[in-house]
């Protein structure tokens, strides 16, 4: 071999090495190191992964989502978890979530509407692989979807601000005008107005899922035009620091937002992943898996109010144990007629029920809302 | 509401979310007008909101997080300097890894501080009579330490880089560093320390997001304002007080948004969202017509520096 060819060699080596090394990167394995002694043929480890938009490290979404998977493993240990971060939508997402396929997952959860094609693309090459789909709407033989009914505790949430408000103007700062986040504001104001019919909802759109300072100032914002209390539709505890600055009142989203603002905190509207992640891998184990549409409500604890703060009175927390309890009863929902739009037209008429077609385009605020949606 | 009601709040809110990306602004003017580029300030800023955030929650006190912070950020600059300085590597291949490796390690560092609330934040200090003056009072001072800190530094930095021997022999070093070499001057160790101090700048920036305007620690938390920095510099034509003006403008942009939702007129927020670069781009367009199409950028910004090669 000459000189020349030989380094050539080697360079492609030195490539290719870099290549593995790149391809290790990337991607986390979080579980105990495996022993052959203590894992019986029969306990076969199940490999499941997770594909997380944001950083596990938000405070919000994907600490949700990565709390979930903390109690899937915990339930179950023959359980082995891989999460990958930071994941853009689109064609990046299809990358990952192929690359989690290809190394031997059996269930993959890709948990932000974005992932929705890429999902259903990759699914379509591996169909002996389970897909999840968090928040979308598109299924196929092996991809299932699951979300849950975070309105219902967004509008438990609106009862405790419209107690708490005096200046009768409540602050929502929200990320994008679509669907989920206007039938949240919807909800919440409903609340707000079941036991406050004066208060208003003023929303300020920031047009980011993802910027505690921006968030922040939105806050800061509502916070001068008036509002004494805030609630968010955003993935980063901004409003609420907000609120705690200027000695005023805020609920949470996401997860259990006190922590960081103790004094603000009434309390927040949350998510709990933890135990359908595991009632799905069980079902995949035990070949019961159906691809299903999963919109779950506060009857299966997927979304929940977390503990209220010290500020709020035993009045409030029987108004909302009260609601709350209507609403498992399932004999009602948060939109059961009749609800008026902001023009004060009846849109649901009384004793109707929206269905879930109609919640998943909501695209028209409710009385009591000051706000506008844009349209681009 | 009254024009002044809206127009004060306003302003003294742009101030507040212009300072994160003034401080960063500052300290790229100052490397680039060493004649090196540093694309990586989104991660050193990152790196500097983590450790400022760290040092604060462990000490308690924000002043030893903001020292931590200016190590944090000098240390990551050094790393660009040894890259593009000795080792004369393409200046934007090592910013871009910069910021890449500044997310990763700050997201590492922090993930035990995600959540927690920091013992002492800087907040508010209104500036004794200052702060009474109409109209101005309100507007400039009534914010935190370290936005007064900001304005003592673009004047300093001003003064330094237009009146004195040294600021014209930084100005030399970003346009021809072979004349400073000719005078006897250090270049390498000239490019060093000013590299490094732009860090520490950068690295303040990113503390100023986790100890006083959102103190807290989150993953990328800083959400672009590194880049909004690097086109900052462009749009200032690497002069300190017109970054002031533009972090202020570019700052503002968000609270500008946010306060005529409130008073009901719409505007998309994608048009807002896209103009500091526009802003910038106009900028350019303009200042090109008036010189000629000659922009006024160091000269020698961007090139590595040999010796062996005047």
């Amino acid at each position: 071999m000459s000189w020349k060819r030989r380094s050539a060699f080697f360079a492609v080596m030195l490539v290719s090495l870099m290549l593995i090394l790149a391809g290790c990167g990337g991607s986390k394995t979080a579980s105990a190191p495996k022993s052959p002694a203590d894992s019986p043929a029969s306990e076969e480890k199940i490999k499941v992964a997770f594909v997380y938009v944001g950083p596990v490290g938000d405070a919000g979404w994907t600490t949700s989502h990565d709390n979930g998977r903390k109690y899937l493993v915990e339930k179950m240990p023959n359980v082995e978890t891989t999460i990958v971060e930071n994941v853009p939508e689109g064609a990046d997402a299809e990358r990952v979530i192929t690359q989690l396929a290809e190394k031997g997952n059996k269930i993959i959860f890709t948990t932000s509407y974005g992932y929705m094609d890429p999902t259903i693309n990759v699914a379509a090459k591996y169909p002996e692989v389970v897909f999840m789909h968090n928040s979308g709407f598109k299924t196929a033989k092996n991809v299932g979807t699951y979300f849950g009914r975070i309105y219902q505790a967004r509008y438990l949430s609106g009862i405790v601000a419209g107690k708490t408000t005096k200046s009768n103007t409540i602050g929502y700062v929200a990320a994008h005008p679509i669907p989920e986040v206007i039938r949240g504001i919807n909800a919440f104001t409903l609340g707000v107005q079941s036991v406050n019919p004066n208060a208003k909802v003023k929303v300020i759109w920031t047009n980011t899922w993802y910027d505690p300072a921006a968030e922040k100032e939105a806050g800061n914002t509502l916070l001068a035009a008036g509002a004494d209390v805030l609630a968010q539709h955003q993935d980063t505890p901004g409003p609420m620091q907000a609120a705690e600055q200027q000695g005023k009142f805020g609920i949470g989203y996401n997860t259990d937002m006190s922590k960081m603002a103790p004094k603000a905190v009434l309390t927040s509207a949350i998510w709990n992943w933890g135990p359908y992640y595991v009632k799905t891998v069980e079902a995949v184990k035990n070949k019961t898996w159906t691809n299903e549409q999963y919109w779950g409500g506060l009857s299966d604890g997927i979304v929940d109010l977390a503990p209220f703060g010290p500020m709020v009175d035993e009045g409030t927390k029987s108004l909302v144990a009260e609601a709350k309890q209507k609403i498992l009863s399932k004999k009602w929902d948060v939109f059961t007629g009749p609800i008026k739009d902001q023009t004060g037209a009846v849109k649901v008429a009384e004793g109707q029920k929206m269905t879930d077609a109609e919640m998943l385009s909501f695209n028209w605020f409710v009385a009591g809302v000051d706000g506008t949606i844009p349209k681009n | 509401m009254s024009g002044l009601e809206f127009l004060i709040p306003l302003l003294a809110a742009a101030i507040t979310a212009g300072t994160p990306i003034l401080f960063a602004a500052l300290g790229e003017l100052i490397t680039e007008r060493a004649g090196i580029t540093n694309l990586g300030v989104e991660g050193i800023m990152l790196v500097g909101a983590v450790a400022g955030f760290m040092a604060a929650v462990a000490t308690g006190s924000p002043w030893l997080g903001l020292l931590a912070a200016m190590l944090a950020g000098g240390g990551m600059a050094f790393i660009h300097a040894i890259l593009t300085i000795t080792l004369r590597a393409n200046q934007v291949v090592s910013g871009l890894s910069l910021v890449i490796f500044g997310t990763g390690l700050s997201g590492y560092l922090g993930k035990n501080y995600v959540g927690i609330p920091v013992p002492q934040s800087f907040t508010p200090v209104p500036l004794g009579p200052l702060a009474d003056i109409p109209f101005l009072g309100p507007i400039f001072f009534k914010h935190d330490i370290l936005v007064y800190l900001s304005f003592v530094l673009v004047i300093i930095l001003f003064f330094y880089l237009y009146r004195t021997r040294p600021g014209l022999n930084l100005r030399a070093l970003g346009e021809n560093p072979a004349a400073v070499d000719a005078l006897g001057l250090n270049v390498f160790a000239l490019k060093y320390i000013y590299v490094v101090i732009g860090g520490m700048l950068s690295g303040i920036g990113g503390a100023y997001l986790s100890l006083a305007y959102a103190p807290s620690w989150l993953e990328n938390m800083t959400a672009g304002r590194g880049w909004i920095a690097v086109a900052l510099v462009i749009f200032a034509l690497w002069n300190p007080v017109r970054a002031m003006l533009g972090a202020y403008l570019f700052g503002g942009i968000d609270s500008l948004g946010f306060r005529l939702q409130v008073v009901g007129v719409g505007i998309s927020p994608f048009i807002l969202d896209m103009l500091p670069y526009l802003f910038t781009v106009l900028v350019l367009v303009f200042v090109v017509a008036r010189h000629k199409g000659r922009l006024t950028a160091p000269g020698a910004l961007g090139l590595p520096y040999d010796r062996e090669e005047r």
